[in-house]
């Protein structure tokens, strides 16, 4: 599957991904990609995204602990998203987010 | 003639190494990038092991830190199975165990450390059974797993995290657990005792028999020493044992450095920008030894975290830039359906402010010296760490009254955004 990121430096990157895991795990394969310090575990907010409007809806809901976290980010915003906690699959073909700044 | 490209060795391929090797290309490092790793396995996350993957819920592939095609794109060179033996800092090179040499221009130290072994008499007997275990790597948790199954008795030696978040994943398992503490509390150089007395109540609602202020006196063995059958406390009981796993702390990896006569004073001794007394060699992780920014005092931190940082900042001395090592230390530890994260370092509180209550499954602990707040356990409770971590570095004095008081907005302790 397709991803599109723009990186902190506002530049997009297409990006071939296999359809699995977590789309944390994928960008922090990137040069440019998340720092995602806890590995996933909803902890420390280091793999934030902003997902591309057309997107948000496609994506299942934010649970308890990810909005908590979200919540309290200097760079929320309101298509804020934590990538560790959005499985990855082909209906996520063409995703597009956006890295947001580190903390 | 075109000069030969700098060759920079990074010594450890866990989290910090592989961080390291990777934040030199992006600050744009030109030299050839090597790490060497002692195990066989490609960088990791040694977080999930006592967790996660011990209970079978994750598979080793997806601890790789980053896919095979990340070190290739950033042309980092993996040596895996392979251990340093001797840095020369006269030549500047380093010697492998099976006697090769590797030169370098720069030199990155992220050693990690090593499981504490058990130092009593039986220790090194214990050591030698098929059941006895230490827990740091893949190839512990593949050995452990192998007698992980329902009804087995396991008998934990420490009540640090470490020990703790594998009683967990074992009573998830539905072993028969034994959590044994030599301190009169768990978790006590870590936290209040509000907070220890928390976990004691969670594992042992959970059904896990866990006793303090007992101490490992020596095992029962079987026939041939092949294993141990029960474990002898000192308090003259006497546990019966299938399955032995002992986590009571960490020995920073240091002999190398010592060997090269670096100095080394509780790991390797760096300052802020993560240089040790050689200008060409750098450490960072679990093995370094630095000056925290806030409290100014010298630690060594068993954080990935703090792993991580460190090594961005190694990274900048080596390609010439300064990035002071300043960030907020933080941890975490997942035990049952308790998310459980720290930041800063509570050493030297004087008062412990709770936020909620112990008595249920949510609530947080605020560490406070001369008013200030130093550090804070956040149990479930993602918005008070966020906010602790954000006003630790400032040092401002908080009203522990109204910290304490749910009803008082946690915005309220925060100076409005300039």
């Amino acid at each position: 599957m397709r991803l599109r990121v723009v990186d902190r430096d506002d530049v997009e990157h297409v990006v071939d991904v296999p359809a699995e895991g977590s789309l944390m795990e994928a960008l922090r394969d990137l040069e440019y990609g998340v720092a995602a310090i806890c590995g996933g575990m909803c902890s420390c907010a280091t793999c934030h995204v902003y997902v591309a409007p057309e997107w948000q809806e496609r994506l299942p809901e934010s649970h308890g602990d990810e909005r908590e976290l979200l919540a309290e980010l200097q760079y929320r915003r309101p298509e804020s998203r934590l990538s560790c906690q959005i499985a990855l699959q082909a209906e996520l073909d063409g995703l597009q987010v956006t890295l947001a700044p580190e903390e | 003639m075109q000069a030969q490209r700098q060759t920079y060795c990074i010594v450890g391929a866990g989290q910090s190494g592989c961080e390291l090797a990777l934040a030199l290309r992006q600050q744009g490092c030109t030299g050839s990038i090597v790490v060497f790793g002692d195990e066989s396995h490609p960088p990791y996350q040694r977080p999930p092991l006592s967790k996660a993957c011990l209970k079978g819920e994750l598979q080793e592939a997806s601890l790789r830190l980053r896919q095979p095609a990340a070190y290739e794109r950033a042309a980092v060179e993996l040596v895996l199975d392979t251990r340093v033996a001797r840095i020369d800092r006269q030549s500047k090179t380093i010697v492998l165990s099976d006697g090769t040499e590797r030169a370098y221009a720069k030199l990155g130290l992220a050693t990690g450390g090593r499981p504490r072994r058990l130092a009593i008499a039986d220790g090194q007997r214990a050591e030698r059974a098929g059941n006895f275990h230490y827990l740091r790597t893949i190839d512990d948790v593949r050995n452990i797993r192998a007698h992980f199954s329902p009804g087995r008795r396991l008998v934990i030696v420490g009540g640090g995290y470490v020990g703790l978040e594998v009683a967990a994943s074992a009573m998830a398992c539905n072993l028969s657990v034994t959590v044994l503490e030599a301190l009169p509390r768990v978790l006590a150089r870590v936290t209040a005792p509000e907070v220890s007395s928390f976990y004691e109540r969670v594992h042992r609602e959970a059904g896990v028999d866990l006793r303090t202020a007992v101490e490992v006196r020596g095992f029962e063995f079987g026939p041939g020493d092949e294993t141990i059958t029960a474990v002898c406390c000192s308090d003259g009981s006497s546990i019966a044992a299938d399955l032995v796993i002992v986590g009571i702390g960490l020995v920073p990896n240091t002999e190398l450095a010592e060997q090269a006569g670096l100095a080394v004073d509780n790991g390797i001794v760096v300052d802020e920008y993560a240089r040790t007394n050689d200008p060409d060699i750098v450490a960072a992780g679990d093995c370094a030894n630095f000056p925290e920014a806030i409290t100014g005092r010298r630690v060594r931190l068993e954080s990935v975290p703090n792993a991580v940082e460190q090594a961005r900042t190694a990274a900048a001395s080596l390609v010439g830039g300064q990035r002071p090592h300043a960030a907020v230390p933080w941890f975490w530890s997942d035990q049952y359906d308790l998310k459980l994260q720290i930041a800063g370092l509570s050493s030297g509180y004087d008062q412990v402010v709770l936020r909620g209550s112990p008595s249920g499954r949510s609530f947080a602990a605020f560490y406070l010296q001369e008013q200030r707040l130093i550090a804070c356990d956040a149990v479930n409770r993602p918005q008070e760490f966020m906010m602790a971590k954000r006003l630790l570095p400032r040092g401002s004095r908080i009203d522990a009254a109204l910290l304490a008081d749910e009803s008082v907005p946690l915005k309220s302790f925060e100076p409005p955004p300039a």
